[in-house]
């Protein structure tokens, strides 16, 4: 598999519009489900150009906060913003496309070979088809384009992940895990989407078990803790 | 094309290619379809004249029973992980709901296109007749289209798709009613009028309630 390109991949993102000051703004938001707290209290701010590492234990709360940072949870208590958008009023729906997410699960479809699921993103999304190529290269999986993705590694789907997020060109990136399943060479992709979207003017949160390999990445640490903010920024340094 | 539809139209053209490639619904529901329609006349025996006049029914029994079996093939169905994908896409919902249900059409127009013939030659019945039937084919195949998408999609947002026959099968039976009796108005030269109307009504109202449903039913997934 050949390495990854460290340049910052410079595709056709349907996406310009300005990303405001503070790209996450949180004021005390909780998340509760049913009767259970999953965040509590929670303020964090993070200014554009700025990538920030989520870490805590099992079980604090760094995939919900991901999640609701995504747009795909509300909040239950306090409010929040993010590119802007209120995360308690329909105008988060807007925002939706300017945020790239990469979960635990890969996103693709089974069936589907990897050029297709590519294909299929960039159609939905408005995207040219020719970027799907170049960043199927870019991720190293030029080669493999016509595997379906169930005769994939899990590494390679996350590489597949990685493509889709590059050709969507997000402002604000939300990486689950970052390093999961990775060799060292495509986990100099993780640094080159950080770096890509930092540049852009865009934000990144990376959430990992593992802050040491992350430290170089993101500028400080927040530290969650029972779903409350333990710390809010130890600078990664 | 404009963005809905086109959104439409690549949700179908994907659930259509997967179908392809999986067989779920040609290689697994429509034999069983067939064998359901074979069962029928093994165990009412040889009777013609009886045959003759449940094999509509029948027909139709066996088409909105395994037609619930086409709309919620799972081969179809998003998983968390590719539902976040689409919403951050930007997918609209409304867009997701005709794609899924317009590829859930067509399957179910084959599969009714299958037994078709099947039934025709199990049940002996006047072929002149059934002519007329192929009419009511697309009006029942969009209606349990439309039906099945938004009963998966009302049953995804409580988590439970054993809520999908429970909700498909009774608001199915006026569909089922009308697609019998067609088939029954033609045989004796009754009016047919009234029972094509409730057809076409049905379906727009199906289309109507998805579509303004999708966004809120997505939400209350999560």
């Amino acid at each position: 598999m050949p390495p990854a390109t460290p340049a910052p991949f410079r595709g056709p993102g349907p996406y310009t519009r300005p990303v405001p000051a503070a790209v996450i703004d949180l004021r005390s938001v909780g998340v509760r489900l049913g009767d259970t707290p999953i965040l509590r209290d929670l303020d964090l701010r993070v200014e554009a150009g700025e990538a920030v590492g989520l870490i805590g234990a099992n079980g604090s709360g760094k995939t919900t906060l991901l999640r609701l940072l995504a747009t795909l949870l509300a909040p239950t208590d306090g409010e929040g913003a993010v590119l802007g958008a209120s995360l308690s009023s329909p105008e988060r729906f807007a925002v939706r496309p300017r945020i790239g997410l990469i979960g635990h699960t890969p996103g693709l479809y089974p069936q589907l070979t990897l050029e297709e699921n590519l294909a299929f993103v960039a159609r939905i999304a408005g995207i040219p088809g020719e970027a799907v190529g170049e960043v199927l290269d870019r991720v190293g999986l030029g080669l493999a384009r016509h595997r379906r993705a169930a005769a994939c590694s899990h590494g390679m789907q996350r590489r597949g992940e990685f493509a889709r997020v590059m050709l969507t060109r997000p402002d604000l990136l939300l990486l689950d895990e970052a390093h999961a399943g990775l060799d060292s060479q495509a986990a100099d992709l993780v640094a080159h989407l950080v770096e890509g979207v930092r540049r852009r003017g865009g934000a990144a949160v990376v959430v990992s078990h593992e802050p040491g390999r992350i430290a170089p990445l993101v500028g400080r640490f927040v530290e969650l803790q029972a779903g409350a903010v333990a710390d809010p920024g130890t600078a990664a340094s | 094309m404009t963005g809905l539809w086109r959104q439409a139209w690549e949700i179908a053209r994907k659930d259509l290619r997967t179908e392809f490639r999986t067989g779920e619904v040609l290689l697994i529901t429509v034999p069983f379809g067939a064998a359901a329609l074979m069962l029928i006349p093994l165990a009412i025996g040889v009777d013609a004249p009886l045959l003759e006049r449940v094999g509509p029914g029948m027909y139709w029994s066996v088409v909105l029973l395994f037609g619930v079996l086409v709309t919620v093939r799972q081969s179809a169905a998003d998983g968390p992980a590719q539902m976040d994908v689409l919403t951050l896409l930007g997918l609209d919902p409304a867009a997701r709901f005709a794609g899924r249900a317009g590829a859930s059409a067509l399957l179910l127009l084959v599969f009714e296109a299958v037994l078709a013939p099947l039934a025709l030659a199990l049940y002996g019945s006047d072929p002149r007749g059934w002519w007329w039937v192929l009419a009511v084919l697309p009006l029942v195949a969009v209606g349990l289209g439309l039906l099945g998408t938004l009963a998966a999609a009302i049953a995804a947002g409580v988590a439970s798709t054993t809520l999908v026959p429970l909700i498909v099968v009774p608001l199915s039976v006026p569909m089922l009613l009308a697609a019998s009796q067609v088939t029954e108005g033609i045989r004796v030269g009754a009016t047919i009028f009234g029972w094509l109307l409730l057809l076409v009504v049905m379906d727009l109202l199906l289309a109507v309630a998805g579509v303004l449903s999708a966004r809120p039913l997505q939400e209350a997934a999560r």
